[in-house]
C-alpha cells in the first residue's frame, strides 16, 4: 500500500452483494443507506474498514457493507472490536449494535470499551424493543411496555443510553434519528473523525414491533417544536421560528423556555468541549423520553488520550529502553547456572 | 561467615523441606529463594506451595497457613516428594496443619517464640504441643527465631513494630546453614530484591545472617547435612514456574510465528501470574489488556486474532465457564486462539488456590453444538513452554481455538529447565491470503473466507487491511466456501463435518504417544495412562514398582484431542490399563468410549497433587503384589 491516494468510490463500492433481509419499512434501512452514502467522503480505504456487530436486527448491518467485517456474539462487538482496534491502530472499526445489544447483555463492554476511549465508532440502533427475537421489551423501552413477555406492562425503569454514555466518561456522545439522512451523515462523520471511542444513539423504528416509537418527535411535522439541535457554540434553541429555547434556573436546573418570553441572551450556549460533563448529563435528562422536546446533535466531544495509541506509546517506550526482544536474554532473564560436561 | 564448624556434616541423596507459616510470613519467598539457591548450587528440585485463598486471613489462625514444599536432591527427581523430612513451622497453627504429614522420624522447626497460650487458642490446641508429648516421634528444635530477629533487625534501626517481619530470613538462614547451601546467592538476591528499601535490606541480611550463624554456633544441632549437585544434563539451567514457561512459551511462539502476541485476560487465581509476566515484556510486541471480564478478555483476543494477531486468552474453570459461548464463536469463525486454562478445584469458585485436573470434559464439551477444540495439556512446569507453543502451532496452522489445560500445581510449582536453544525452535511462520481464490460465474475474481486447504482443511486467513479481501465472517452458520450465511440443511450438515474432520486431522500432525515399557509396548501386563501434571507422580510410582522388580508401563498424553493416531493400539497392547487422574476419572471416560478399553480409574480431588506411594500401590494390587517393605523411588535414579 505504497499508493497514498484514497481511490475515489461512491455508495456502489461500499455496498456487498448480499441481499439486505430486513423487514420492508424498517429504519435500518435509512441507516445503512446514510451510512453507505457517507463512505465514499470520509477518506478512507474500504480494506482498512472493519464493521464488528452483536446479535440482533442491526447486528446484520456488517453483511451489507462491503469491507472487512464480523457478526459475532451477542453483546460482546465492543469487546472483539477493542481486540482489533488496539492491536490495529491503523484500521477504521466500527461496531454495530441495538439497544438489547450493547445496553442488556452487552452493557458492561459497551461501558468499559467507552471509559477505555479506545477508537471504535459505536452506532446505536435504539428501537427501545427486541425485534429479533419477536418483540419483548428492552432496557430502553418505556415502563409499563405492554409486549409479549410483559402482558401487564414492564416494571423496568429504561435506560437513557445518552445519560448512561456520559456516566460512562464517553468523550464523544450523540444522539441521531432515523428520519434525517443528513443529520446521521453529520453525526456519523464526526464520530468517526473522533480520537477515541465515539457514541451515536439512532432512533430507530421497528415497524414491526413497536412502530411509531418516536412519531412525536421526528415525524415531518413535528420535528420542528420536538427535536432541540445541538450546535456547538450556539444558544440551544428549536421551532420553526426558533421560539423556543433552553435555559439554566437559578438552582442549576435546565429548563425549556420561550425566547420571547426569557430573552435571546437568557439562552444556553451549547458547548460540547466543556470538559465537565454535568451540563451534557443535564441536556441528556431533558427530555423524559421520545415523546416531548428531545436534544439531538453531539452532547459531548471531548479531547482524551486514546487507549490504543498510548499503548502503542509504551510499547515504543519499552522497545527503545530494552532495545527489540531477544529469546536469548528473556529464557535467561530469571538467573541462570551452567551444569559443566 | 565462617566456614569452619564443629559439626558433623552428613551427606543425604535428597530431603523434602517444608516451610509454613502465617500467609503474611513470607513462606512463599523463603521457600523460592531456598528453591532457587538450591538448584543453582546443581540440586535436582520440584516444588509444592499450598498457600490459601484468602489474602490474609485471620493471623495464627488454622485457615491463613502457607505452606512452601521444596525437594532437593542429587539425582533427577519427578515430585515435591511424598512426605517432608524436615518442617519448619512458625508458629503453632502451622505446626499442627502440617506435622501430620512429616515423614516419621522427621526433623521439625520450630519457632518457640510463637509458640504461647493466644497462639495454641487460635490454632485450636488444647494444650502446648511441644510439652504434651504429641510431637514424640519427631526431632524438635526450639528456635526463639521471633526474639532473635528482632534484636539484629532493631540494631539496624527498623522500628520494633516491623523488626519481627524479617523473621522468615532468620528461618532461611537457619535451614541454609542446616543444608549446607551457599550463602552468597542468597545475600546478592536479598540485596537486589530490597534495593529500593535499605533498612529493610539491612535487616533482612542480618537476620539471615543471624539466623545461619545460630545453627553454627548455638549447639542445637548435633549435624548438618550436604546434598550434592545432580549430574543433570549438560546445558544452561533456570529455575521456573509452569505460569513463567506458558507466558515465555507464548512470546516464543509469537516470535516464532512472526505474529504480535496479544492477550487479552481477566485477574483469576491461578492464572494471572501469565498475565503479570506478559504484561512486563512490551519491548516483544506484547500487548495485554485487562479486560472487564472474562467474556471480554477472549472477544479481544479474537478480535486481535482477526487482525492478524496471535490470540490469547488465560483464565481458570470459573472463567473458562464464561469463555465458553466465545470459543464456540471461534470454531464457527475459524480463527487461531490460545485459550489457557490453568485449572483449579471446582465446581464453581471451589478451590481457587489448590490444583485439580477436572476440566478436561469441560474442554471437551462445554460449548453448545458440535464445537470440537483442540486440547494439549503440559505435565511439568518447564513442559508449559513446549505445550504453548504446540499450542501455538496447531492454532495457526489449523485456524482453531486451542485449548491449554495446565493446572495449579504445575503453574506455580517449579523445577530446573534447562534453557533450550532458540534457534532449535519450531517455524510457525504462516501466510495471510492476499490473492482471491475464486472465480464469480462471471468471470470476476472473488475472495472466499472458506475454502479450504486440501491437506489441513483449514481456510485462509485473510486479514482486514488487504486490498480485494474483503470479507464479512460469522457466527451464523456459513455457506461452505462462500462463507454466505446459509440455512440450508444439508450444507450445515457438511460444515459440521468439515469441522470436525479438520480437528480429527490434526492427529496425523502430532507425534505418536510414546510408551516408557522396558520390555517394549505391550510387555509389561499394567499400563498407567495419564495426562498433564500427574506426571511426575505416576513416573516416579512407576520406579518404585519397577525396583521391586515388577513391570510396569506408564504412557502420558500431552494432546487430548484430538489423541495421537496410535492411541487405540497402545491401549489394546495391555491387558490391565490404570489412569490416575485429579478428577473422577474424565480420561478414563474418553478412551472407554473412544477405544472400549476397561480402563481403571484412579481419583483424587483432595486439592493436591498425588503422592508416587498412592500410584505404587494401586500398580502393586494390579499387579497381585503387595507393598510391604516401602521402597523410595527417588533413591533409584532413572
Amino acid at each position: 500500500m505504497t499508493d497514498t491516494q484514497i481511490p475515489v468510490t461512491t455508495r456502489k463500492d461500499w455496498t456487498s452483494d448480499q441481499e439486505v433481509r430486513w423487514c420492508p419499512g424498517c429504519g435500518d434501512y435509512s441507516i445503512l443507506a446514510a451510512l453507505q452514502m457517507l463512505m465514499p467522503d470520509l477518506g478512507v480505504r474500504r480494506e482498512n474498514t472493519v464493521f464488528v456487530s452483536g446479535i440482533g436486527c442491526a447486528a446484520r448491518l456488517p453483511y451489507y457493507m462491503n469491507t472487512y467485517g464480523m457478526h459475532s456474539i451477542h453483546g460482546r462487538a465492543p469487546a472483539i472490536a477493542t481486540g482489533l482496534a488496539v492491536s490495529r491502530p491503523d484500521l477504521d472499526v466500527w461496531v454495530i449494535t441495538g439497544d438489547g445489544d450493547s445496553l442488556s447483555i452487552g452493557g458492561n463492554h459497551l461501558i468499559h470499551a467507552l471509559r477505555r476511549n479506545v477508537k471504535i465508532t459505536i452506532l446505536l440502533f435504539n428501537n427501545q424493543i427486541y425485534g429479533l427475537t419477536k418483540g419483548q421489551y428492552s432496557p430502553t423501552s418505556e415502563q409499563g411496555k405492554v409486549t409479549k413477555s410483559t402482558p401487564f406492562g414492564s416494571l423496568d425503569t429504561p435506560f437513557n443510553p445518552v445519560s448512561l454514555a456520559l456516566g460512562a466518561e464517553a468523550s464523544f456522545v450523540a444522539r441521531t434519528h432515523d428520519m434525517d439522512r443528513k443529520h446521521m451523515q453529520e453525526m456519523f462523520r464526526r464520530a468517526h473523525d473522533h480520537n477515541g471511542a465515539a457514541f451515536v444513539e439512532i432512533y430507530q423504528n421497528c415497524n414491526v414491533f413497536n412502530d411509531g416509537a418516536f412519531e412525536k418527535i421526528t415525524s415531518k411535522d413535528a420535528r420542528a417544536d420536538n427535536l432541540i439541535p445541538l450546535v456547538h457554540g450556539e444558544p440551544i434553541r428549536f421551532g420553526a421560528e426558533l421560539e423556543h429555547g433552553v435555559v439554566m434556573e437559578p438552582d442549576g436546573r435546565l429548563r425549556i423556555a420561550e425566547v420571547a418570553d426569557v430573552g435571546e441572551d437568557a439562552l444556553l450556549v451549547h458547548d460540547e468541549r466543556r470538559d465537565e460533563p454535568g451540563l451534557a448529563f443535564q441536556l441528556s435528562r431533558l427530555a423524559r423520553g421520545p415523546y416531548e422536546p428531545t436534544p439531538i446533535g453531539i452532547f459531548r466531544a471531548v479531547e482524551r488520550p486514546e487507549y490504543g495509541a498510548a499503548m502503542t506509546k509504551q510499547l515504543l517506550e519499552a522497545n527503545e529502553r530494552r532495545g527489540p526482544g531477544d529469546l536469548t536474554s528473556l529464557l535467561a532473564s530469571g538467573g541462570t547456572w551452567t551444569v559443566e560436561a | 561467615m565462617s566456614t569452619a564448624t564443629r559439626h558433623q556434616t552428613t551427606e543425604l541423596d535428597r530431603v523434602v523441606i517444608r516451610f509454613a507459616g502465617d500467609s503474611g510470613d513470607g513462606m512463599q519467598l523463603t521457600g523460592t529463594q531456598f528453591t532457587s539457591v538450591s538448584s543453582m548450587f546443581g540440586n535436582d528440585t520440584a516444588t509444592l506451595p499450598d498457600f490459601p485463598a484468602e489474602i490474609r486471613a485471620p493471623a495464627g489462625t488454622l485457615a491463613g497457613v502457607s505452606a512452601f514444599q521444596v525437594h532437593i536432591s542429587d539425582h533427577d527427581i519427578l515430585t515435591p516428594g511424598d512426605q517432608p523430612s524436615v518442617l519448619v513451622a512458625m508458629n503453632p497453627a502451622a505446626l499442627k496443619t502440617n506435622v501430620g504429614a512429616v515423614a516419621p522420624g522427621g526433623t521439625v522447626i520450630v519457632n518457640v517464640d510463637a509458640f504461647d497460650e493466644r497462639a495454641f487458642e487460635k490454632a485450636n490446641y488444647t494444650s502446648n504441643p511441644l510439652t504434651d508429648g504429641s510431637l514424640v516421634g519427631y526431632k524438635v528444635y526450639e528456635v526463639p527465631m521471633t526474639s532473635l530477629t528482632m534484636e539484629v533487625a532493631k540494631a539496624a534501626g527498623v522500628k520494633p513494630r516491623d523488626a519481627e517481619r524479617s523473621k522468615n530470613f532468620f528461618a532461611l538462614g537457619l535451614v541454609s546453614w542446616l543444608y549446607s547451601r551457599p550463602v552468597d546467592g542468597t545475600l546478592g538476591w536479598i540485596e537486589k530484591r530490597f534495593a529500593s528499601t535499605p533498612l529493610v535490606l539491612d535487616a533482612n541480611t542480618r537476620a539471615f545472617k543471624a539466623g545461619y550463624n545460630f545453627g553454627e554456633t548455638a549447639e542445637l544441632f548435633e549435624v548438618n547435612y550436604q546434598v550434592r549437585p545432580a549430574a543433570l544434563e549438560p546445558g544452561v539451567y533456570t529455575n521456573i514456574t509452569g505460569n513463567t514457561a506458558l507466558a515465555w512459551g507464548l512470546i516464543a511462539a509469537a516470535h516464532q510465528a512472526n505474529l504480535p502476541l496479544f492477550l487479552g485476560s481477566y485477574p483469576i487465581t491461578p492464572a494471572s501470574d501469565i498475565l503479570h509476566e506478559l504484561s512486563k515484556h512490551k519491548h516483544f510486541g506484547v500487548r495485554t489488556v485487562q479486560a472487564e471480564d472474562e467474556i471480554a478478555g477472549v472477544g479481544a483476543a479474537i478480535g486481535a486474532a482477526f487482525g492478524g494477531s496471535l490470540g490469547v486468552t488465560t483464565t481458570s474453570g470459573p472463567g473458562a465457564d464464561l469463555k465458553s459461548e466465545s470459543v464456540g464463536m471461534a470454531v464457527s469463525l475459524e480463527l487461531p486462539l490460545l485459550v489457557i486454562n490453568i485449572q483449579r478445584g471446582g465446581p464453581s469458585t471451589g478451590l481457587p488456590t489448590k490444583t485439580e485436573q477436572s476440566d478436561l470434559l469441560h474442554a471437551m464439551y462445554s460449548r453448545h453444538g458440535e464445537a470440537p477444540v483442540p486440547i494439549v495439556a503440559p505435565m511439568t512446569p518447564s513442559h508449559c513452554f513446549e505445550v504453548a507453543i504446540e499450542a501455538a502451532r496447531i492454532a495457526v496452522k489449523y485456524r482453531t481455538p486451542v485449548i491449554v489445560l495446565s493446572d495449579g500445581y504445575l503453574a506455580n510449582g517449579a523445577e530446573p529447565w534447562r534453557l533450550p536453544d532458540p534457534a532449535t525452535l519450531p517455524d510457525l511462520r504462516v501466510e495471510f491470503a492476499t490473492e482471491t481464490n475464486h472465480t464469480e460465474e462471471d468471470g470476476t475474481p472473488a475472495f472466499w473466507p472458506y475454502v479450504r486447504d486440501e491437506e489441513t482443511l483449514a481456510r485462509p486467513w485473510a486479514v482486514p487491511g488487504t486490498p480485494g479481501l474483503e470479507h464479512r465472517i460469522g457466527a451464523l452458520e456459513k455457506e461452505d466456501g462462500s462463507g454466505n450465511v446459509s440455512y440450508d440443511p444439508v450444507n450445515h450438515e457438511r460444515m459440521v463435518h468439515l469441522r470436525a474432520a479438520k480437528v480429527a486431522g490434526i492427529a496425523k500432525d502430532i507425534a505418536l504417544l510414546e510408551v516408557d515399557d522396558l520390555g517394549g509396548i505391550g510387555a509389561a501386563p499394567v499400563l498407567v495412562l495419564g495426562w498433564g501434571s500427574t506426571f511426575g507422580a505416576i513416573a516416579a510410582g512407576v520406579r518404585r514398582v519397577r525396583a521391586r522388580g515388577l513391570s510396569v508401563a506408564h504412557a502420558h498424553l500431552v494432546h487430548l484431542n484430538p489423541f495421537p493416531s496410535n492411541l487405540g493400539e497402545v491401549l489394546g497392547a495391555y491387558d490391565k490399563v490404570l489412569v490416575p487422574e485429579a478428577n473422577l476419572g474424565q480420561l478414563a471416560k474418553m478412551v472407554r468410549a473412544d477405544f472400549l478399553v476397561d480402563a481403571r480409574t484412579l481419583s483424587k480431588v483432595q486439592g493436591v497433587p498425588f503422592r508416587a506411594a498412592e500410584i505404587e500401590e494401586v500398580v502393586l494390587e494390579m499387579l497381585g503384589a503387595t507393598s510391604g517393605t516401602t521402597i523410595d523411588e527417588e533413591d533409584v535414579a532413572s
